[in-house]
């Protein structure tokens, strides 16, 4: 984000408790490696935008020596990085781009400044802004609320070294991409594993999201099918409760009702984490998704405090159309280094009266234009049915490229006529782009066809948009 | 809301009248919670891929080409007819306050029902009672 402000020439102070970069992949995943790839070879050239699609990891720059850091530090063993290496990554372009940042300085409170804009009051003196970004991310640990006794129980981010679950049997409270973190992790130590929550398991390959419980810890699942004596089970857990040297956990069925009772070694909480909005909720600030994420507006702006922003995880508050119930990919690198460099846009000309570049398209131009960012461009296809490429119509008759956008704010709230571009997964797994077409109050929903190795410059694709764009191109 | 609030609303609902406490946190759990702004279009008319919604907060307006056409609140349901019909919707939902709903996404609709006789009975009664309602009002 301090990035992208920079290269558009807003003054801003970057605030970090830490004491420098990449502080949360010191300590998470607790088992080493990210669930994001990076792919040291891939079928674009790292220099390129379109390196992006390949390489979940990197941060975004301009200048080609700063793109694509990632692969440049993994060891080949994977193509997930380990977490010293997504640090090392991060490191290093803050330093390469001479990011400034104050380390070390904590945000203790926030109030509204006259007329406008605020002030936060840090561990080193006020800081007095227009606008303030919360880039806080999802970073404390949450329980919910109405399970007895879960007080007691450790939390992910408590999980000890492997070793201590030896010969243990085990129960995670929740079966989400933590949980099967864990378990994966210790299917070599543990006697048993149980997972529960009343949710069943939604695998990544089976709903086409990324936002579910990923392949590479598929593990745990499979023996629990094949029989293997692991357990992963639908059930509300109601109480935990400590016996002399364990836990009893007691259970509903949920997809199978009936009561569960289980006497285990140790439990471990895998339930997700929260946004430490320090004092925001009293400033107005609302929330939700059990109280855990700030709602938004589609450019991430707090839906009830104009001025306050919010970047990184925890820009998926701002939930966008959801198409077929796919989240976007805001809560990883993947997603949001794109909602970053389209909220820095945003604020240049909306606060800060910078206009930006919006180059023109020939009519004769536009159908390509269009076809070459769904076949090529990464944001589309990492913020699927979430960013949009925008060609205004202009009254001359030609276009002029708006860049990205979210694609809600063009489908409801959108000021210009124009047609914008996205890719999609539909219901049955198919990728396709979808064409919005905006002319004056009505706007439609055009889907294309999809494509085989998802190539949409074909003979088909350029007929169908050009019926789409009849009369303007 | 935690689980346990949404819970405590479900229970006030009739759609969910004959479901006991399990049934009720794990429909908290399967069903995701969502907040829109007033003013915020929550179905498009016309757009595919839409979930089915319940709302737990807020009122909102349904819309067709641009006029309101009836009013939502606190335990109406919307987005069902285009998943059950597999069609985009025939309506625009708009928040008229701030909306918190629970989402349900369309491809999880049918099984769910299916899983739940009871909730698929007091749907079906209320698509008539609203079927009764629309050719009261068009006669």
């Amino acid at each position: 984000m301090s990035y992208c402000l920079r290269r558009l020439g807003i003054r801003h102070a970057l605030l970090s408790y830490d004491d420098g970069p990449g502080g949360m992949f010191r300590r998470f995943p607790i088992f080493q490696r990210l669930i994001t790839w990076s792919k040291p070879h891939a079928p674009a050239d790292k220099a390129s935008d379109q390196y992006g699609w390949y390489d979940w990891n990197s941060l975004l720059a301009e200048e080609p020596e700063h793109r694509s850091l990632a692969p440049s530090f993994m060891d080949g063993v994977s193509y997930f990085p380990a977490r010293h290496e997504m640090e090392e990554q991060l490191i290093a372009f803050a330093e390469r781009t001479a990011i400034e940042c104050r380390y070390g300085c904590r945000w203790e409170a926030t109030r509204q400044d006259e007329p406008d804009g605020f002030v936060l009051d840090t561990s080193d003196g006020e800081y007095r802004c227009d606008v303030a970004i919360i880039a806080t991310g999802m970073a404390e640990p949450w329980k919910p609320q109405g399970v007895e006794g879960i007080e007691h129980v450790p939390h992910y981010v408590d999980t000890t070294a492997p070793e201590t679950y030896k010969d243990q049997r085990v129960f995670f409270i929740g079966k989400r991409n933590s949980g099967f973190e864990l378990a994966d992790g210790l299917l070599p130590w543990a006697r048993q594993i149980i997972l529960a929550s009343p949710r069943p398991v939604r695998m990544s390959v089976l709903v086409h999201s990324s936002a579910a419980a990923r392949a590479r810890y598929i593990q745990p699942y499979e023996d629990h099918v094949l029989g293997g004596g692991n357990m992963v089970l639908d059930a509300a857990i109601e109480r935990v409760e400590r016996t002399g040297t364990g836990f009893q956990v007691h259970a509903q069925g949920t997809s199978r009702p009936g009561d569960l009772q289980f006497e285990v070694d140790s439990v471990v909480a895998a339930t997700g984490f929260t946004v430490p909005l320090g004092d925001l909720r009293k400033l107005g600030v609302k929330t939700f998704f059990q109280d855990r994420l700030p709602s938004q507006t589609p450019y991430w702006e707090s839906a009830t405090v104009p001025g306050i922003y919010f970047a990184g995880a925890i820009t998926q508050g701002s939930i966008g159309l959801k198409k077929y119930g796919h989240p976007s990919g805001s809560s990883a690198v993947h997603g949001f280094r794109y909602n970053a460099l389209v909220l820095a846009r945003h604020l240049a000309e909306t606060r800060f009266g910078i206009q930006l570049d919006r180059p023109h398209v020939k009519p004769a131009e536009a159908i390509d234009h269009l076809l070459a960012h769904a076949t090529r461009s990464p944001d589309l296809w990492n913020q699927q049915s979430y960013l949009a490429r925008v060609l205004d119509h202009l009254d001359d008759g030609s276009f002029a490229d708006a860049g990205s956008m979210p694609l809600a704010h063009f489908v409801d709230t959108y000021d210009q006529d124009g047609v914008a571009i996205t890719i999609e997964t539909d219901a049955a797994g198919d990728i396709h782009p979808a064409v919005y077409l905006r002319r004056g109050a009505d706007v439609s929903e055009h889907l294309l066809a999809p494509g085989h190795l998802h190539a949409y410059e074909t003979r088909e694709h350029r007929s169908q948009l050009s019926s789409l764009l009849q009369g303007w191109v | 809301m935690d689980t346990e609030e949404i819970v405590e609303i479900l229970s006030s609902f009739a759609l969910f009248a004959d479901l006991g406490r399990a049934d009720l946190q794990a429909v908290s759990h399967t069903f995701e919670e969502e907040s829109f702004s007033e003013g915020q279009r929550i179905l498009r008319q016309g757009f595919s891929g839409t979930g089915f919604y319940l709302i737990l907060q807020g009122e909102a307006a349904v819309v067709i080409d641009g006029h309101e056409r009836s009013r939502l609140a606190r335990g109406d349901f919307f987005g069902e007819i285009s998943i059950l019909l597999d069609e985009a919707p025939n309506a625009d939902i708009t928040a008229l306050t701030p909306l918190t709903c629970i989402v349900l996404p369309r491809d999880q609709l049918t099984e769910w029902l299916l899983s739940k006789p009871p909730v698929a009975l007091r749907m079906l009664q209320a698509e008539v009672r609203r079927l009764r309602a629309a050719s009261r009002w068009r006669s």
